[in-house]
């Protein structure tokens, strides 16, 4: 998890110095025409790195976007006491297995829940077996299995308290974290 | 069927929070000893508080019908006359007496008025602080005495308050009473076990994202990490002895039992295979832990046996069944059972293999059997909210406790006080 954390802050942090750069050269003073050649030689290297700069930011932007908009829909649902993930998350399961195949420095947590009808410690057992399957699905659609931690909440943390089908299916899930921590 | 239904709103005496608690007691023992409590000779506002927690721990059990003693006032066996009291067929009478300052004296005697007896006369003595203490040991003493098992009453309980802020898990008196926060957490804590002293508590906690065994002294409040493999660590139970603890760990992959040493040491796996194995608990003599298992298709109750690890399967229920605990007198164990959308409160023997509902359905769930074997606490809802509820073991008498906030749940019966 170190790693992520250490990735997104990495992200973070090059977007910041990105944005920055360009109010810093603007804001230093010309102090005369001597200065003038060695300033153009300068502002040619600086367009450069700029360019550069900026390229790897929208590289990194894109990354960063793309993992957001998996992030947002990064649950997949299964059936009462089934651990086995459904054919209906198949497009869910390759797209984010594919983001961590191309993306193999980053990391997620799979977090496996249940619904209230069992035990608690039943359904922390189920949502780990959830979980365990999710990762497994990620792994056969090209993750690499160190990519991948399985956690359970169980019944712990449900999406939705009533009781009834309509917040059972909520809770039945495994999420797929890209900002754990 | 004669159903009672008593309302008892017990006031916290002398514990620092003053909580409230509702307990509505439904249903009755198949045999009501008449009881007279007559107030207490001494202070008349302490005997009044004094006589009141004696009265709500025996109405509870549903063994007594507790008869007014319509302004009678001995407070010695030699001022009774026994022909006055048509109607009952014992009195608890006694006198209170401050002693060195801040400590009380409590005499008491129980008296049976049908064969004209003294039937058991002591003093109970502590600080005048610990008046609830008081009246639980003499409601223990006089419960004994009366129906020949130990009573309860000043046993602790343990259980999960959750509520908009996050987690306790919270030590309380049998009655509720006396609240201790052990753990304050935004992160669930699950599965809180009681060490067989009564000193420390085991529980699962998700204080560090993922579930993780701590264990934790109650009065030093020191704890320590048992158990924080990858995957889940969770469902501690100490052996009888003491001197281990049964857990089920995800490290291999799937949910298996596991025992460790009370010291962390000696981690020895015991089942293996890719079902689900959790919620261990030991047999009385410690040598069989009963578990819940999915290995035959729907969630049941199995055996293992620790000294050949063959296992056998104990329930044959059409629904599911979790949350095993095995009964103090070691005959048979009780259990949760999921059918039809209801979870039931249910027991079952060992040795004949019969299984009684003693419950009337709904959220129940996670029961633990009181140390005499009486009464099973278990875990409940009503309008929404989680609550502690109790039954007696043969289904007669049951009673619910309605705390003023959060959810209480996994809640676990202690031991009787070493």
């Amino acid at each position: 998890m170190k790693k992520l954390i250490l990735a997104i802050f990495l992200v973070n942090f090059l977007v910041g110095c990105a944005s920055n750069k360009p109010k810093e050269e603007a804001a230093a003073p010309v102090s005369n025409a001597a200065a003038a050649a060695d300033t153009s030689a300068a502002d040619a290297q600086a367009a450069a790195d700029a360019q550069a700069a900026t390229e790897a930011q929208a590289a990194r932007q894109a990354v960063a976007d793309e993992m957001a908009a998996l992030q947002s829909r990064n649950s997949v649902y299964f059936p009462f006491d089934v651990d086995a993930v459904q054919a209906a998350d198949r497009d869910t399961i390759l797209q984010h297995a594919q983001f961590l195949a191309a993306h193999p420095s980053v990391t997620v947590r799979v977090a496996g829940n249940a619904d209230e009808r069992g035990s608690s410690e039943y359904n922390l057992a189920l949502g780990q077996r959830r979980a365990e399957n999710t990762k497994r699905a990620l792994v056969l659609g090209g993750a690499d299995a160190m990519q991948i931690e399985t956690i359970s909440f169980g019944e712990e943390k449900p999406r939705c308290s009533d009781h009834n089908e309509a917040c059972w299916s909520q809770n039945r899930r495994a999420d797929i974290n890209y900002n754990a921590q | 069927m004669i159903v009672r239904w008593i309302v008892l709103s017990l006031l916290l005496l002398a514990a620092p929070a003053r909580a409230e608690l509702n307990i509505e007691i439904t249903g009755a023992g198949e045999h009501q000893t008449p009881l007279s409590l007559v107030r207490f000779g001494g202070d008349p506002l302490i005997a009044h508080s004094l006589l009141e927690v004696v009265g709500g721990d025996l109405a509870r059990t549903g063994l007594f019908r507790l008869v007014d003693p319509a302004g009678r006032l001995p407070h010695s066996v030699s001022e009774v006359r026994s022909v006055e009291w048509e109607g009952t067929e014992t009195l608890l009478l006694g006198s209170i007496e401050e002693v060195d300052g801040g400590q009380l004296a409590v005499r008491f005697s129980l008296f049976d008025v049908v064969r004209n007896a003294e039937l058991m006369a002591q003093v109970v003595t502590a600080k005048r602080g610990h008046l609830r203490a008081i009246a639980h040991r003499i409601a223990d003493l006089v419960y004994e005495r009366l129906t020949g098992s130990p009573g309860v009453f000043s046993t602790r309980i343990v259980y999960v308050n959750r509520d908009r802020d996050g987690f306790r898990l919270v030590v309380a008196d049998s009655d509720g009473y006396g609240e201790q926060s052990l753990l304050t957490s935004k992160e669930p804590i699950m599965s809180p076990a009681w060490s067989p002293d009564g000193r420390q508590i085991a529980y699962v906690s998700f204080e560090r994202h993922r579930a993780m065994v701590y264990v934790q002294s109650i009065d030093s409040a020191q704890r320590r990490l048992l158990a924080e493999f990858p995957g889940s660590n969770s469902a501690p139970v100490w052996s009888p002895d003491g001197t281990r603890l049964a857990l089920v760990l995800t490290r291999d992959g799937s949910s298996n039992l596991y025992l460790v040493g009370r010291d962390g040491q000696g981690l020895r796996r015991i089942t293996r295979g890719s079902q689900i194995d959790t919620e261990p608990a030991f047999t009385a003599d410690g040598q069989n832990l009963l578990f819940t298992s999915d290995r035959g298709g729907s969630p049941q109750i199995y055996r293992l046996s620790l000294a050949d690890e063959t296992v056998t399967r104990l329930t044959f229920e059409s629904g599911s069944t979790f949350s095993p605990r095995v009964a103090p007198d070691g005959k048979g164990f009780v259990f949760s059972l999921f059918k039809e959308g209801l979870f039931y409160i249910a027991v079952q023997d060992f040795d004949s293999a019969q299984t009684q509902i003693l419950t009337g359905g709904g959220w129940e769930k996670k029961p633990s059997f009181a140390p005499n074997g009486k009464m099973i606490l278990f875990a409940t809802e009503i309008n929404g909210r989680g609550i502690l509820s109790t039954v007696s073991s043969d289904g007669r008498v049951k009673q619910k406790m309605v705390a003023q906030r959060g959810d209480i749940r996994e809640p676990m019966w202690g031991p009787f006080p070493k």
